[in-house]
């Protein structure tokens, strides 16, 4: 679904990104993990060319992103979602108006709009809160809006840049579970980018790890073993503490 | 009272002619201010439409602008001002000279609310396939939207302080009324008058535009 091929990027003089491919697999749920620093966010913002690559090609789905105009990237974009720590909600606008937003941009007609607005706030269970403003909700409302703002134009993927990080252990699980549900229900495919080996543990099918711009190792996990992913980081980490200090 | 009523001819024409510099001081500055503040935010490094050359440029106006003793500018602009108006003296010369300032002004105020806006919201229209226009308005704008009316109060009351001036090349205004007939008559009830009418006015607009900025403020 997703295909990075080669991608690499440097700002000014930090090479965040050294060249790496990978890729995700159609309705899959995908975790990248690694410290802070590690070059995650750089990565998965080069799924939607956020960031664009220095070097190398991006494809999603048909569409080679890296090739696409101006006006097909945006097109592309729309089939995209995208959420974020911090949530990057519209504080200005009530919840339903958020989740307008996307629709607007595609030009749905007022109508349909409303009708997509509460499907897409009823799905992430928070129908009840919309004509709310952000600002009065908590950290997980705001999550879920975001996740419902994301999916408002039904997209084939969707990014999610450390989406439990700024919220309580409850929270993030309750979050975590509404991604299930939408990889289970709707067949999306889903990117994760986090800090939290426990996110992972939890959702993810397929793991990369990250450390210092490099992809260091990329496993299913199984289905039983939830311990796994735990064990192969570490013994990652080993791998590259010897490695390292064998010079 | 007396010379209040006997004035008052005077006093509504030029409380007029305030209004008329100030009306189209702010015009100007919603009209041209807002454009050019928000093209500084946008071709500033990292932005939207970064363009090093042409921010240096506007944003060395800016200062220039903004650095002229304001009576100083209003002379300096005065062949400009005859080539627009056809004429350097008068109400509507006057309004060349405030214009100028007032989209200096304006454009600053509108540059720093839009900075205050969350460089996360933008990435989050970008990832949405928003085009620019639509960033702009429907994003920045929208959240921007208190301080832009906050900025706009601000300005308009500068506006008013620097119509006061005006008289020296015969705009007129409340300012030149108080001054002319007030001071240098020695009419203090003249003066003090109009200057409690100048009170109210700022009052006014200070109180409408800080209720207005607050009411459409929902960010916290
Ligand atoms: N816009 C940027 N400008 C300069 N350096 C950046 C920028 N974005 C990221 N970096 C640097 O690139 C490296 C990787 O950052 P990032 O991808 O955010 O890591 P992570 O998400 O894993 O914490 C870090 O050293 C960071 O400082
Ligand atoms: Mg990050």
């Amino acid at each position: 679904m997703i295909v990075l091929e080669n991608v690499e990027k440097t700002f000014e003089n930090v090479k965040a990104v050294y060249p790496l491919s990978l890729t995700i697999d159609k309705g899959e749920i995908h975790g990248i993990v690694g410290t802070s620093g590690a070059g995650k966010s750089t990565l998965i913002r080069m799924m939607n060319l956020l960031e664009r690559p220095d070097n190398g090609t991006v494809r999603v789905g048909e569409q080679l992103l890296t090739s696409l105009s101006d006006k097909e990237l945006r097109k592309a974009r729309q089939n995209i979602g995208m959420i974020f720590q911090q949530f990057q909600l519209i504080l200005n606008r009530t919840v339903a108006e958020n989740v307008e937003m996307p629709l607007e941009l595609v030009g749905m007609q007022k109508k349909e709009r409303a009708k997509r607005i509460e499907e897409c706030l009823r799905f992430v269970g928070i129908y009840d809160k919309k004509d709310a403003y952000p600002a009065q909700l908590s950290g997980g409302q705001k999550q879920r809006v975001a996740i419902a703002r994301a999916l408002a134009n039904n997209p084939a993927v969707l990014l999610c840049d450390e989406p439990t990080s700024s919220l309580d252990p409850k929270t993030t699980t309750e979050v975590l579970q509404v991604l299930r549900h939408i990889n289970e229900t709707l067949g999306v495919t889903i990117v994760i980018v986090t800090h939290e080996m426990d996110v992972v543990k939890s959702i993810c099918k397929h793991v990369s790890i990250m450390k210092d711009g490099q992809l260091v190792d990329s496993f299913e996990i199984e289905p039983q073993g939830l311990n796994d992913a735990e064990d192969h980081y570490i013994e990652d980490l080993k791998r590259i503490a010897v490695a390292k200090s064998n010079g | 009272m007396d010379k209040i009523i006997e004035y008052q001819s005077e006093i509504w024409l030029s409380i007029g002619q305030t209004f008329v510099m100030v009306g189209i001081s702010i015009l100007a500055a919603i009209l041209v201010g807002l454009p050019l503040g928000t093209y500084l935010y946008l071709s500033r490094q990292g932005n939207l439409y970064e363009n090093k050359i042409l921010f240096s440029i506007l944003d060395t106006f800016v200062n220039i602008v903004r650095s002229f003793p304001f009576l100083l500018l209003v002379v300096f602009l005065i062949p400009f001002t005859r080539y627009i108006i056809g004429t350097a003296i008068g109400t509507m010369a006057a309004t060349v000279p405030l214009s100028i300032i007032s989209i200096a002004y304006y454009a600053r105020l509108v540059e720093q609310s839009l900075l205050d806006v969350p460089k996360g919201i933008i990435e989050a229209a970008i990832s949405m396939g928003a085009s620019k226009a639509q960033v702009i308005f429907k994003f920045l704008y929208v959240e921007a939207r208190s301080g832009l009316i906050f900025g706009l109060t601000t300005a308009t009351i500068s506006f008013i302080s620097y119509s006061t001036v005006m008289g020296i090349v015969g705009g007129g205004g409340v300012g030149d009324f108080a001054i002319r007939y007030g001071y240098q008559r020695f009419e203090t009830e003249l003066m003090t008058f109009t200057i409690i009418i100048m009170i109210i006015l700022v009052q006014a607009i200070q109180i409408t535009g800080t209720k207005l900025s607050k009411k459409l403020d929902k960010r916290s």
